[in-house]
């Protein structure tokens, strides 16, 4: 039933700072199957982006380690002429600010042709005419024919993004990467475009990798989340075993410094120190150690792996066994798998 | 009489173009809003971008020009002339959305949190520094930091060192527009918490603009919805979250993403609802333009923008 279409194996990205070279990525690895939104939540400086930017090979500058494998191919070595064919039309992504990523002087239905000039050469004009003025039917746009000639400028925040999800899905792709799709929008606009790409979802039987920071968009839409931190997925497991029974402290403590829209709570909590920057990532050991300095040194595993705490459900380093908030005693803590 | 009340608040902008740059009409961005805040609280003003909020604060800071209407301020008027230069603006303070592009680069943080003292109060260096020093404290920062630059300090430093600078005269009032609308959720937290602390401790009075929901319930006790310039609805926080009455009030309440998994499908359902009845009753709530009526009381706290029954 489950197919898995992306294997992401032991990915490293890394940037070079002067002379050395700083993971972004470290020691990822991912499955996405087809028909499921994974969703990747972390805060900014996560490498979460960074991994999604790997897995379209935009990134030309980073040193890329590992195996990225797609239909095939191996996407952390491959020619990048081979690598534009497989871009537009069997992935693409959904970028975060639909300003800035459509071009300011073209037409919006020349904008969503492009990709369709590039990837599906038969097509006569009228044909591609055609097809765009029913990618924007399909994205929920009135007066398509009307939209067609107008600029980005002429439209809302709202209606852009749609304009950049027709061009993600205009060759039916099999892996849709979206970065932050609804952050620059406002909450009744972010209602209707994650409603949007569920429905696409179906609708082109694609696997969706869902980046954001925001938890209530995980709970929504994912079918897994994976939790990143510093570079590293700490957490992954399937939606509602993630946010019923995280393990993870920094998945804890993230859940726990949203204020909870259900019921009135005196204090959020806090996480202590900041997430460090990348030339001063700990190389060795838990790396959210630092941030959790009540919770004994021996709690924590030397070489943190992922540990396969239930059928589905990966947890890094062991801390999570010993794990309690500093103003609650050890007992409550102890609650493991029941 | 209160200890902020607005007072059929107007703020148009003109649109010039044509022969001789005239002006050809007004963009009608806070159009007749009133509401009034008690010593203490927190009043929440929330909508979407373009609906007014941020307008609505800064023309009580008075960095917008007050088109029409009445802002007073423990009994003084703000709007006349004279007050712009007055001791009154020392007690009403702004917190920025963005802590990246409200602090100078070029400046220490000595002297971003020195230049309001600066205005107002004559102080030897020796004293404004240690001053600063106490407000740095106050805010969880080292006074050692005053000889930094802001790029050395994180989001939620810097946030802070945005609020040392804010509570540097001893404001009654701070308006905080989307204080932690850039910030991640742990910092967020952190800032937020930090808010209600030193509320306890100075007793402010907060307008706090946001557009998020969330937030918005965590930390205000009334709270005011605004739609393209004018309010819908006004209550306490149990009035808006648990009995909204405007299509529009229940359109945001319904958009909140609801953080746990299990009542993905109930909250569809109930999205579906609230969407079929904003289609359905769209006259009933709005007027030939599209923008919602004058407000009328549904109980002693709770105003709803309703059209006047005939």
């Amino acid at each position: 039933m489950s197919k898995e279409m992306l294997e992401i194996k032991n990915l490293k990205t890394s940037f070079r700072i002067k002379d050395n070279y700083y993971a972004a990525v470290d020691d990822v690895t991912l499955t996405l199957n087809k028909n499921e939104i994974l969703g990747i939540v972390g805060e900014s400086g996560s490498g979460k982006s960074a991994l999604a930017f790997s897995v379209m090979g935009l990134h030309n500058r980073a040193k890329i380690e590992g195996n990225i494998l797609f239909k095939e191919h191996d996407i952390a070595n491959i020619s990048p002429s081979k690598l534009n064919k497989l871009r537009g039309e069997a992935m693409a992504m959904i970028f975060q600010d639909p300003l800035t990523a459509l071009n300011p002087l073209m037409i919006v239905g020349e904008q969503i042709s492009e990709t369709l000039i590039l990837h599906k050469k038969e097509m006569s004009q009228k044909q591609r005419k055609e097809k765009v003025i029913d990618l924007l039917n399909k994205v929920g746009i009135p007066m398509p024919e009307h939209v067609y000639g107008q600029y980005p400028h002429e439209l809302s925040g709202g209606m852009r993004q749609r304009i950049i999800i027709a061009i993600a899905i205009a060759n039916k792709p099999e892996l849709l990467i979206a970065d932050e799709p609804t952050t620059a929008l406002d909450v009744t606009i972010q209602a209707q475009i994650l409603d949007l790409i569920k429905t696409l979802k179906d609708d082109i039987d694609a696997g969706i990798i869902l980046i954001t920071h925001d938890l209530g968009v995980v709970a929504e839409m994912a079918d897994r989340v994976a939790v990143m931190y510093a570079g590293q997925i700490v957490e992954i497991a399937d939606v509602h075993t993630l946010f019923d029974n995280p393990l993870h402290p920094y998945t804890r403590s993230l859940l726990n410094s949203v204020p909870n829209t259900q019921e009135g709570q005196e204090e959020l909590h806090v996480i202590q120190g900041i997430v460090p920057s990348l030339s001063k990532l700990p190389r060795e050991g838990c790396r959210f150690a630092a941030r959790i300095p009540w919770i004994d040194d021996s709690a924590h595993e030397e070489n943190p792996v992922m540990h396969e705490v239930a059928p589905g459900h990966f947890v890094r380093c062991t801390c999570h066994n010993h794990f309690h908030f500093p103003d609650e005693s050890k007992e409550d803590s102890t609650h493991g798998i029941s | 009489m209160g200890f902020l009340d607005v007072e059929d608040l107007k703020v148009y902008f003109p649109i010039k173009g044509g022969l001789f740059n005239r002006t050809l009409g007004n963009v009608k961005a806070v159009d007749g809003v009133s509401f009034s805040i008690e010593e203490g609280k927190t009043y929440g003003l929330v909508g979407e971008s373009g609906s007014g909020k941020t307008t609505t604060g800064r023309a009580i800071i008075g960095l917008n020009d007050i088109t029409a209407g009445k802002v007073s301020f423990e009994g003084k008027d703000l709007t006349s002339k004279k007050s712009k230069t007055s001791a009154v603006r020392k007690d009403i303070q702004m917190i920025f959305q963005d802590p990246y592009s409200s602090l100078n680069p070029r400046k220490r943080v000595l002297d971003i949190v020195a230049e309001p003292l600066r205005n107002y109060e004559k102080l030897s260096k020796q004293a404004e520094k240690q001053r600063v020093g106490e407000l740095l404290e106050m805010v969880g920062l080292s006074p050692e930091s005053i000889l930094k630059y802001p790029h050395e300090f994180s989001g939620g430093q810097r946030q802070r060192i945005g609020v040392a600078r804010t509570i540097a005269l001893k404001p009654k009032l701070i308006i905080a527009d989307e204080p932690v609308s850039a910030l991640d959720v742990s910092v967020q937290a952190q800032v937020l918490n930090f808010m209600q602390d030193i509320q306890k401790e100075l007793n402010l009075t907060y307008l706090f603009i946001s557009h998020d929901l969330g937030v918005v319930k965590h930390m205000c006790d009334d709270i005011g919805i605004m739609y393209k310039g004018r309010y819908v609805e006004q209550g306490t926080k149990q009035d808006i979250f648990e009995n909204p009455q405007h299509i529009y009030t229940k359109r945001l309440v319904a958009a909140i993403p609801d953080i746990d998994p299990k009542n993905r499908e109930a909250q569809k359902q109930f999205r579906e609802e609230v969407q079929r009845e904003y289609e359905h009753s769209y006259n009933d709530y709005f007027d030939n333009d599209g923008l919602a009526y004058g407000l009328q009381s549904v109980s002693d706290t709770h105003l709803v923008a309703l059209p006047e029954k005939g």
